[in-house]
């Protein structure tokens, strides 16, 4: 079977589990099976299949699986908003199309992704420009204390979710190029491996954009995503665990002295460390998020059983379970089950991500696909070790299911460019593997 | 690269497996002390949207039931208790923000339908939603009513009713009782009442001094342990010098050389005074646990509403080592205090052949579809004395009610065996301070040669004698349970 026609395969299981848990909700709310659901699991596949048709056309040797599981994740992602609330399902199935739209036209006009490299610098400081628009007069909106958003005019959106992928381009570029200075011109200091200085300040940039987020938008979660993405390709790059520790240290210290000083950031450990200090103040979300799991158990409450709200008021129980907090909600409703399963599925999308990292022929794209799906993984991990108190909880999407605009669409794009570089990859694998009389098939 | 990239893929897996091990943590392992903790509302609300079951009386009038409240997503239901203040004790309450009490809180599984995960997963498939089940008890309304009656005649107090041979409660009254259907709006004044303290269960949580129906106990050792028989005699003299304190019978009366019968009538405090020296310390304290003394009773109530009867020392429970006058807890003197629960379970241990049975509330449990899935087996909680030491006890307190103190609690055509008791409690702050304020008691049951039912009655505060407030409210509750009461179900 062909790469595209595996994928086309996938894909109808994903619209049959939309169509099934669009039912249960359904089935919970009006005790009836309505024929809508069935519209939407068609409208869903409809949409996927133009997607689908799209990328046969244009990236025929793309791996078959990464589409099919953003799929599912999407399809969950609307059940379980859907089950909060109709009319924000409603605008995550438009934030999906545009998503999509985008992803297409990022495949169209990207096609020779190399071309990237040559603006390396332009976009790094448009990243840097969209981190630094939430603080702009006017335009910059302040969610929780952290400067997240921005609003021009109707449009509202979350510059970091794009930030991020500008930040990936920039690094696997700039790393393609002094990966190797950084690794011969290394000296050892005391027992511990140094880069050189000279071919490293563009790298401390990198932190102190982390921590310039860090104090003035505030934003821990972003941060940290940030900051271990660019661990994450220095490590690749250089093979050097010594760099690792050192930028490791560098934000640890940067952190702590932040945490110490900045306020917001100083309360969101507090509340990591000791959140019974205040159950029904700052304490409140992570307190109910881990409440709402206890809840759930091994098999979950089922689809549209859980208690979000309080009951007779509007007062929420579980606070944000559209965003911050909807991996709370899967855990509470289908389980430990659910749970496993959705972190299973963000692992298999991290496992075929750096599958593309390593069959990729060049540098660049070797470390654009590396970056690319370890900012998507820590992304999840950041969110979902949030919520379950591994880390303090901050305000970054899960990837694909939680509602919002941003991030659906920035990371659709964030999958045309692992897409495009897998394409090309696949291809001249292909063409090797053909040449040496060996078939593809399987890989 | 590849080799780097292979091993980010394995920090990736490490990271992914912290996070299933943290969610295992909160949803299965930590899951029950989570559900526990009192910043989590969650189970209380979701509580609130299951349909409570009812609790019921022996004869089947609903003691509390759950009413719907909203529509679709904001349906709840709110408990009512149509019969008000009459079983504010020992039902209690159950409600969202105020939290539950007694029965409600004891028999909260039940009454919430909670089985097993299994089970629940089960009725999710068949599209059950859960319901919770009926709880039959076996209060008697009519008897409950009678004893609340004369409660509220007679000054605070508790009376409770045990049917001797199964250990079924029959009335289980705490005056002043509360309305359950007013919590909501005036727990707080409920909680502040100190002088009335009207959420305080009298009857299982009332530590009070127990006077001459404890001598009941007395007897029960010395017979039992061979100490005497019922033809042992005693000089029992007005007055004798206990550990340099003078003990007194009532108006100083000399009775000479007496027997258990004799003693029990008259309640003679010189006579068993020197049989609880003989008996001792260690004996007494042997029976005392075997009648359930020093330990909470194994009614169903919450634990931590429940009082433990026995010599108290600032509220430590004294043990067979600590130095006790033991010739004047004997005669329910001393730092001696029990609950009407205790002195109840006394009364029908002696009535049911020397066997105590488990007091129990509730008598069965019937799920939504009427089937009874589960119904109380009377079981022995000990045998603290033998049948011949029962019946000899048995005849002994016959006496004191056709010939002796507690004359107040004879039925006309029925032969009744009880034994007053009068503690003085002066300068009791609860009392208002006076001086001649007594706590009066009875205990007894009845008929005496066929027992079906036993009874303690205590009244707090009152200046008169256990046989003038407490045996006539033991006669009038004995009196309705034998014509039949409302009938056991």
């Amino acid at each position: 079977m062909s790469a595209r026609n595996r994928e086309l395969t996938a894909l109808v299981p994903v619209a049959l589990l939309l169509t099934a848990g669009f039912a249960a909700v359904f089935a919970q709310e009006g005790a009836r099976i309505d024929d809508a659901s069935l519209v939407y699991g068609a409208y869903f596949l409809a949409v996927c299949l133009a997607a689908h048709i799209y990328l046969r056309v244009r990236l025929p040797d793309a791996d078959p699986y990464l589409f099919p599981l953003v799929a599912l994740l999407t399809a969950f992602g609307l059940v379980m908003i859907y089950r909060i609330d109709p009319d924000l399902a409603r605008d995550q199935a438009n934030w999906f199309v545009l998503g999509l739209v985008l992803f297409a036209l990022t495949i169209q006009f990207l096609r020779d992704y190399d071309v990237l490299e040559r603006y390396r610098y332009t976009i790094a400081v448009v990243g840097l420009l969209l981190l630094l628009a939430p603080r702009l007069p006017g335009i910059g909106q302040q969610v929780n204390g952290a400067f997240l958003g921005v609003k021009i005019g109707p449009l509202a959106f979350q510059p970091a979710e794009f930030s991020k992928i500008c930040l990936v381009v920039f690094l696997a570029s700039y790393l393609r190029e002094h990966r190797e200075v950084l690794i011969v011109g290394a000296r050892r200091v005391l027992g511990v491996t140094l880069p050189p200085l000279k071919h490293f300040g563009p790298m401390l940039v990198v932190w102190g954009a982390s921590m310039f987020m860090l104090v003035f938008i505030r934003d821990l979660g972003s941060s940290l995503m940030f900051f271990a993405a660019f661990l994450a390709l220095l490590y690749v790059a250089t093979g050097r665990f010594s760099f690792v520790a050192i930028g490791m240290a560098m934000f640890l210290v940067g952190a702590w002295f932040f945490a110490s000083t900045v306020p917001h950031v100083h309360d969101r450990v507090e509340i990591w460390l000791d959140p019974y200090a205040h159950p029904k103040g700052s304490g409140y979300q992570i307190l109910q998020s881990i409440f709402a799991q206890a809840d759930g158990g091994l098999f979950g409450k089922g689809f549209g059983q859980a208690l979000i709200t309080i009951p007779g008021t509007d007062n929420a129980l579980l606070p944000a379970a559209q965003t911050d907090t909807i991996y709370s909600l899967i855990v509470n409703e289908l389980g430990l089950f659910g749970a496993c399963g959705v972190v299973m599925i963000y692992l298999l999308i991290a496992a075929r991500g750096f599958k593309i990292a390593l069959i990729a022929g060049d540098g660049f794209s070797k470390l654009l696909a590396t970056g690319l799906t370890a900012v998507f993984s820590i992304q999840a991990f950041v969110i979902i070790g949030g919520v379950t108190r591994v880390i303090p909880l901050t305000g970054v999407t899960l990837p694909f299911i939680s509602y919002g605009g941003s991030s659906i669409v920035a990371n659709f794009v964030l999958l045309a460019l692992l897409l495009l570089v897998s394409d090309r990859a696949r291809r001249e694998a292909g063409a090797e593997a053909r040449l040496g009389g060996l078939a593809l098939e399987g890989r | 690269m590849n080799r780097q990239i292979v091993k980010l893929f394995s920090l990736v897996v490490a990271l992914f497996a912290v996070l299933i091990g943290f969610t295992s943590y909160w949803s299965v392992f930590d899951a029950e002390a989570l559900e526990e903790e009192d910043a989590n509302t969650r189970p209380l609300f979701e509580q609130q949207q299951i349909k409570r079951g009812r609790i019921l009386a022996a004869d089947g009038t609903v003691i509390a039931r759950s009413v719907p409240k909203g529509r679709g997503e904001s349906l709840r239901y709110v408990r009512r208790y149509p019969e008000d203040s009459l079983y504010g004790h020992p039902i209690g309450y159950s409600f969202v923000e105020e939290g539950d009490s007694e029965f409600e809180q004891f028999h909260n599984d039940e009454l919430v339908g909670n089985d097993s995960e299994f089970t629940s997963i089960l009725d999710e498939l068949r599209g059950h939603t859960q319901e919770g089940n009926d709880i039959v008890t076996n209060l008697d309304p009519a008897a409950q009513v009678v004893a609340l009656e004369g409660l509220a005649a007679a000054g605070f107090g508790a009376v409770v009713a045990i049917e001797p041979q199964s250990g079924r409660i029959r009335v289980l009254a705490s005056n002043p009782s509360f309305d359950p259907n007013r919590v909501p709006y005036e727990l707080t004044e409920l909680n502040e009442n100190e002088l009335e303290a009207p959420l305080l269960n009298r009857a299982t949580q009332g530590q009070r001094p127990p006077g001459s129906t404890f001598k009941v106990v007395t007897a029960a050792a010395g017979l039992d342990s061979g100490t005497i028989t019922p033809e042992t005699t005693i000089d029992a003299p007005g007055v004798l010098d206990v550990q340099g304190l003078e003990l007194h019978n009532d108006f100083d009366e000399d009775f000479g050389p007496i027997a258990l019968d004799t003693a029990l009538t008259n309640s003679v405090n010189t006579w068993f005074a020197q049989l609880g020296e003989q008996v001792g310390q260690d004996t007494l304290f042997e029976y005392m646990d075997r009648f359930g003394f020093n330990t909470k009773p194994a009614i169903d109530l919450p634990s931590d509403q429940l009082s433990t009867s026995g010599i108290f020392e600032e509220g430590e429970l004294l043990g067979p080592n600590d130095p006790i006058d033991i010739a004047r807890v004997a005669i329910g003197q001393e730092r001696l205090l029990a609950t009407p629960l205790q002195m109840a379970e006394v009364a029908a241990a002696i009535a049911n052949g020397g066997k105590l049975m488990k007091p129990q509330i509730w008598s069965r449990v019937v799920d939504p579809d009427g089937r009874v899935t589960d119904r109380l087996d009377p079981s022995e909680y000990s045998q603290p004395i033998s049948e011949e030491t029962a019946a000899e006890l048995n005849t002994a307190m016959q006496g004191v009610v056709s010939e002796g103190t507690g004359t107040n609690a004879a039925i006309p055509g029925v032969t009744v065996a009880g034994k007053t008791g009068t503690a003085e409690t002066p300068y009791n702050d609860s009392c208002g301070g006076g001086t001649d304020e007594n706590q009066a008691w009875f205990i007894g049951f009845a008929p005496a040669e066929d027992p079906q039912i036993a009874i303690a009655a205590t009244v707090e505060c009152t200046t008169q004698f256990g046989n003038d407030v407490a045996a006539p409210i033991f006669r009038d509750v004995a009196e309705t349970i034998l014509a039949g009461g409302s009938g056991l179900g």
